[in-house]
């Protein structure tokens, strides 16, 4: 069993009031866990200071690494180990690696994608869910903040803070 | 971030609307004496057999039609004339222009479809573009009129004539379709529906701009809903008309070989075009200090598009290619084996700079944002098209005697001041953003 880890949660009724809040609240030295909105909520991603994802990066070698794979694979096994003559065309006839290289390629990228998606957000089989607020799947949007990573800041100062950024009820403190 | 500030509807009155300058108007003319002396000094050179091509041939036999469909394999013509070269640059540079035109169009009739909000602050300049059709449909017909015969072999009445030695059982098959009145009434008919549809659309839009109150208008949006309905009859009969004058101005030049595939393929072809052209034509305006308010997603939803249905075309063009290689029934494999053999370079870049090129250049996240780059690859896509196009039309026509001389450059210089000219006449007279449209609050914070 892991540790439990102590947050402070806020909850906000106003995406309006949320981004201001997220700017503010960073700008105190406070730094926020997640955000967890019942929709999109746009710029929120650039507001908590999110880089870009490195997954596109990620999707193109697994495409690539797709391509190469099936390639490799249909040459050395129509062309090599076991040469067959199909409609009279050569033994190495590019038009028709086309379609299973283009399958392959977008198997082991969308694969290769899910699979780099479950291990870098730590999501997986008998994972269990992070709930902070029910809430947030209906309408409200909720803020976490780790206490363990905000030690320049008491509890109360984070309290504080959360308040007067327009919070709608009593920060709470959640174990997880 | 250049979306996450608010931008107020009455900021809209800062946006600086087009106008076509005396500048603009004078460099236009300059590109349109230069084109015409290109196309004068090219015409004057084929007149005295240059930069024809195949000079060697003899008269009689003129076996540029190579049996593909058997376009200009008609014995006994005689010498190759220039005017046949003539019609068939026109034809080609009409077909893609008209293409052009009519991709803008569609594109502000699907979004109206879509509900999609993000193109209502470029939508004038898509919307302007059909203003061009009625000038290319003139030009087609002009081309028909006098080279039909040069250009479509099934044009002919003897190959109809079963008493004729030259009785064609093929091509007689077709003649329910492929006969001169029919296909006269085809192209106009094609021309009137798009060009009245377009004008209602862009008539809405215009209306809508003089709505005085925003707020009390888009409670009922009584132009935006009627043109909604214009979008939707637009795209059931641009659905249609794409594929028969697909059929009609290109796939019956090879009047033996037909492909099922051929509809979508010249479809495809168009809309990456005029998405190039759209987006090319947005990113200019921005340079020259128009659009204030079009960031830098509403151009990577431009580069989106073309990187897309590059992919798209390359998709549509493979499918019909491999079933032909595969089959390899002769009567179909002639249309590549022409085009493989005597334009191999062509056939072979066509699908690098068509497809390899947007493919990896657009790749990138950042370089559907860059207006710089952007700008590369609309101008490579559009190029590649044009050359798609010369690749569908000129080895059934001219074959052997095609190429890309002065008269070919001249041609497309014109066309495409021409097409600025147009255009930009167009969108001077209205504002450059709809600033009525219901969507254009949400076009304004466009944030991807």
């Amino acid at each position: 069993m892991a540790e439990t880890k102590k947050y402070i949660v806020g909850v906000f009724d106003d995406e309006d009031v949320l981004l201001p809040a997220v700017k503010k609240i960073r700008a105190e030295g406070v730094q926020i866990h997640d955000v967890y909105t019942p929709y999109p909520v746009h710029h929120l991603d650039t507001y908590l200071g999110y880089k870009r994802t490195r997954l596109g990066k990620a999707a193109f070698l697994f495409g690539a690494t797709g391509t190469t794979l099936a390639i490799t694979m249909i040459s050395y096994m129509l062309g090599f180990d076991w040469p067959m003559d199909i409609g009279g065309k050569d033994f190495l006839p590019a038009p028709n690696f086309v379609p299973v290289t283009f399958e392959s390629t977008v198997l082991i990228s969308a694969l290769g994608m899910v699979g780099t998606f479950l291990v870098s957000r730590g999501l997986g089989p008998g994972k269990k869910a992070t709930m902070f607020d029910p809430r947030s799947t209906d309408d409200k949007h909720v803020m976490a903040i780790n206490l363990d990573k905000n030690t320049k800041h008491s509890k109360e100062d984070i309290v504080a803070i959360l308040k007067q950024n327009g919070v709608t009820e009593e920060p709470k403190e959640v174990d997880l | 971030m250049a979306g996450d500030k608010h931008i107020a509807l009455s900021d809209l009155s800062q946006e600086k609307n087009f106008e076509f300058t005396p500048k603009l108007r004078k460099q236009l003319m300059t590109a349109i004496v230069v084109g015409a002396a290109l196309l004068i000094v090219g015409i004057i050179l084929w007149t005295q057999g240059i930069g024809l091509g195949g000079e060697h041939h003899g008269g009689g036999h003129a076996p540029e039609g190579h049996g593909a469909g058997g376009g200009g394999d008609e014995g006994g013509h005689g010498a190759f004339h220039w005017t046949k070269r003539l019609y068939a640059v026109l034809w080609h540079d009409s077909v893609f222009f008209t293409g052009i035109a009519l991709v803008g169009v569609f594109f502000v009739a699907f979004n109206y479809l879509a509900l999609s909000g993000w193109p209502t602050i470029i939508k004038r300049v898509p919307e302007t573009f059909g203003k061009f059709l009625p000038i290319t449909g003139v030009i087609l017909l002009a081309v028909f009129a006098l080279g039909g015969h040069d250009l479509f072999h099934w044009t002919h009445h003897e190959l109809f004539d079963p008493t004729s030695p030259k009785y064609d059982k093929i091509i007689a098959g077709k003649e329910g379709y492929l006969n001169t009145p029919f296909f006269v009434i085809r192209t106009v008919l094609y021309f009137v529906l798009w060009y009245v549809l377009y004008v209602l659309l862009r008539k809405m839009s215009l209306k809508e701009d003089e709505v005085n109150d925003f707020y009390a208008y888009t409670k009922n949006p009584v132009f935006h809903k009627k043109s909604g309905i214009y979008a939707a009859i637009f795209i059931v009969i641009f659905a249609i008309t794409t594929s028969t004058a697909a059929w009609d101005w290109v796939m019956s030049i090879d009047a033996h070989w037909f492909s099922t595939m051929f509809g979508w393929y010249t479809f495809a072809s168009w809309f990456v075009t005029g998405l190039a052209a759209m987006a090319l034509y947005v990113v200019v305006l921005k340079d020259h200090g128009y659009f204030k308010y079009v960031n830098e997603n509403h151009i990577h939803d431009l580069g989106k598009f073309i990187f897309a249905f590059s992919i798209f075309w390359t998709y549509i063009w493979f499918a019909q290619f491999l079933l032909i290689y595969y089959a390899n029934i002769p009567e179909e494999t002639v249309y590549f084996l022409h085009r493989m053999e005597d334009f191999k370079f062509l056939f072979f870049f066509n699908i690098i700079i068509n497809f390899a090129f947007p493919f990896l250049f657009l790749m990138p996240r950042a370089a559907k944002r860059k207006t710089l780059l952007v700008k590369i690859a609309a101008v490579g896509v559009i190029f590649g098209h044009w050359l798609d196009f010369y690749m569908m039309i000129m080895p059934g026509t001219v074959g052997k005697h095609s190429g890309i001389g002065l008269v070919e450059i001249g041609m497309v210089i014109l066309f495409i001041a021409g097409f600025i000219w147009v255009t930009a006449a167009a969108l001077a007279k209205a504002n450059i953003i709809p600033k009525n449209h219901p969507m254009i609050e949400e076009s304004l914070h466009h944030n991807i």
